[in-house]
């Protein structure tokens, strides 16, 4: 009692197992997350480039070494530094295009591009596809229905080919390439919210706050929403993959993104008459966009084992 | 007798099922008729094979589905009357699986101080305190408030579901086999705090249960239930040693024997349950009954008052009918 009294960090009328304790035993939940993010090969990876390809995206200003409009046609085609050709030179490191433009800037302004396109892509079809799911899968019945056939009237329609029109016949912008796509790509957020919250629904512990008088909304937001979010968070990368590689169908067809920006899907396009003469011209801005799907697939996949549940020990 | 804190007045609950395409849908009457009375703290058991309508019962009791007809009173207002939190304040559940039941993703003191969120209480910082007290009661330790459900044994987790269906101190609690997902050493453990909490706050239950062992623990009184309807209602004692109603006898007699050598018993059921969309005419027990006369087929039997409660059977009509007759 004697040393109880002393301490002071034991909480008062705490019993033996209690008292003092909970510190010791416990590590922080932070903690733990911390270890399970880090031991998880996967996320790091995906991790880690995405977060080079963020950083280039954003300090693009700062860190290429030109301007990505600047045209120079005296200085075309300088391949990249590997290779073995007199003209190569530091000042263009990854080379130069058919216009003279320096390769390394247009590649890092072009994340830009295909970050912004692919984040705002994923989050307006996410917040349509995740409403229309969610709802449906949790009301049932006539919702379920009308959501069903809204879903499939969807499906039927061909992703690349509705863009195309769209496009074609509202003028391309950055802006229109994102609400297309926004606009087109939810069907799978839909189908994966749908059948999660049908899963999750079912289950006591919905009964168990229905009972409790929690209204629809609570019930929603705060039992159903985060048993669901793990599978929302893989749909999400993979949305946004698919919506990055649409973004560069889309400009290498010559409707997305307009010239003179730069986006890796444009680069590739531009580049497609080099391919055989000069192949490095359509491999890098290949390699970015393989890297950035990637890691963006690696991270989703990381991110829903290490919220998962079960993994909680 | 104390009062009544739940009455049911002759509900039924229909379902529609369709029986295919271009084809009428049918009714299915998972509760056909019910009278049940709650008195103040009483454990009435609720038992009947899977099938019956128990579960379908139980919701409606909750509020969480409206009965197709009759009436629902607690503490003698209309339960229509009643809003959501309301009836949650007075009724509230414990379910079978303490797996299912506890939300995943959120952490036992999350979970406990859910009703104080949702009865919208004004006082956020009491909510650790009196979450703290309620998990005392039924005694879970202190230091897995920040835990989540995954890091607790089957019966602590029953704990937390029934720390968080009293902690707004409700006066009727339906138990929904509590005990029938845990471990056999766990069962009592729960049990006894059941009843426990039972006697130091005064509660009420309604137990659904399988295990008959556990119905002659904790039971008050017995209501047996065969396809949506109450065969035989009564005191404990009376209905487990003088079963009146022959499901209920049949229903007693399958209870396993500790010696091997006496076998599985015959209840001389059969293994055919009744398709509850097309119920056996008369008696719906008629098909299954050792004690069946030729008039169970025609005629549907109706209530027969006994000493503590009441019995559907036949048999016992027409000795009322002679008792009649004689008088």
């Amino acid at each position: 009692m004697t040393d109880a009294t002393k301490s002071p960090s034991v909480p008062q009328g705490g019993s033996i197992l209690s008292s003092g304790l909970d510190d010791v035993l416990e590590p922080s939940p932070g903690s733990l997350m911390r270890k399970r993010v880090f031991g998880h090969t996967g996320l790091v990876i995906g991790g880690g480039v995405l977060l080079i390809i963020f950083l280039m995206a954003v300090l693009a200003p700062v860190i290429s070494p030109g301007d990505p409009y600047d045209q120079d046609l005296s200085r075309k085609l300088i391949p990249p530094i590997w290779h073995d050709s007199d003209k190569v030179t530091w000042d263009h490191p990854l080379g130069t295009d058919l216009l003279g433009r320096d390769y390394m800037t247009r590649l890092f302004y072009g994340a830009r591009i295909s970050l912004l396109i692919g984040f705002a892509a994923m989050l307006i079809s996410g917040v349509i596809g995740t409403t229309l799911g969610v709802l449906a899968g949790y009301f049932g019945g006539k919702v379920d229905m009308v959501v069903n056939f809204i879903i499939t009237t969807r499906l039927s329609m061909p992703v690349v080919l509705v863009a195309l029109a769209v496009v074609s016949l509202v003028g391309s912008s950055l802006t229109v390439v994102i609400w297309v796509l926004g606009l087109l790509i939810w069907d799978r957020f839909a189908v994966v919210m749908r059948s999660a919250t049908q899963q999750v629904r079912g289950l006591d512990f919905v009964a168990a706050a229905q009972s409790l008088g929690c209204s629809t909304r609570r019930i929603i937001l705060s039992e159903i929403m985060p048993n669901i979010a793990n599978h929302l968070i893989v749909i999400a990368t993979i949305e946004m993959a698919h919506a990055i590689l649409l973004e560069a169908a889309l400009s290498f067809l010559g409707l997305g993104v307009q010239p003179p920006d730069p986006s890796w899907g444009l680069m590739i396009a531009e580049a497609k008459g080099m391919i055989f003469f000069d192949a490095w011209t359509i491999t890098i801005p290949g390699i970015a966009l393989f890297a950035l799907v990637l890691s963006i697939n690696l991270l989703g996949d990381g991110m829903r084992d290490v919220t998962a549940p079960e993994n909680r020990n | 007798m104390s009062e009544v804190v739940l009455e049911a007045r002759d509900i039924t609950r229909k379902f529609m099922i369709s029986s295919g395409f271009m084809r009428a849908k049918r009714p299915l009457h998972a509760v056909n008729g019910v009278n049940l009375k709650l008195h103040r703290g009483e454990v009435l058991a609720l038992v009947g094979e899977s099938g019956c309508g128990k579960t379908t019962l139980a919701k409606m009791l909750l509020g969480l589905l409206p009965p197709s007809s009759g009436s629902l009173e607690l503490d003698g207002q209309p339960l229509a009357s009643l809003s959501h939190l309301d009836v949650a304040r007075i009724v509230q559940p414990i379910f079978q699986d303490p797996y299912s039941s506890l939300n995943p993703r959120k952490t036992i003191g999350n979970i406990i101080s859910l009703p104080l969120v949702a009865q919208g209480d004004k006082d956020p910082a009491s909510w650790r305190q009196r979450a703290e007290e309620i998990m005392e009661l039924v005694g879970l330790p202190r230091r897995v408030y920040n835990n989540f459900p995954s890091q607790l044994s089957g019966g602590q987790r029953q704990r937390v579901a029934i720390a968080r269906a009293l902690i707004n101190r409700p006066r009727v609690v339906i138990c929904d086999e509590p005990t029938s997902a845990l471990d056999v050493s766990v069962q009592s453990q729960i049990l006894n705090l059941l009843q426990d909490l039972r006697q130091e706050l005064g509660l009420t239950y309604l137990m659904i249960s399988h295990n008959l062992a556990v119905v002659e623990h904790m039971a008050t009184r017995i209501a047996v239930m065969y396809l949506g309807r109450v065969v035989e209602e009564g005191d404990a004692e009376t209905v487990y040693n003088s079963p009146r109603h022959p499901y209920t006898k049949a229903l007693l007699g399958s209870v396993l024997t500790p010696d091997p050598n006496l076998g599985v018993p015959d209840t001389h059921l059969g293994a055919a349950y009744p398709n509850p969309l097309d119920m056996p005419s008369g008696c719906t027990f008629h098909p299954r009954c050792a004690q069946a006369m030729p008039s169970c087929t025609s005629e549907v039997p109706l209530p027969v008052p006994t000493g503590s409660g009441h019995v559907e059977c036949n048999l016992y009509e027409e000795e009322q009918d002679k008792m009649r007759m004689t008088s």
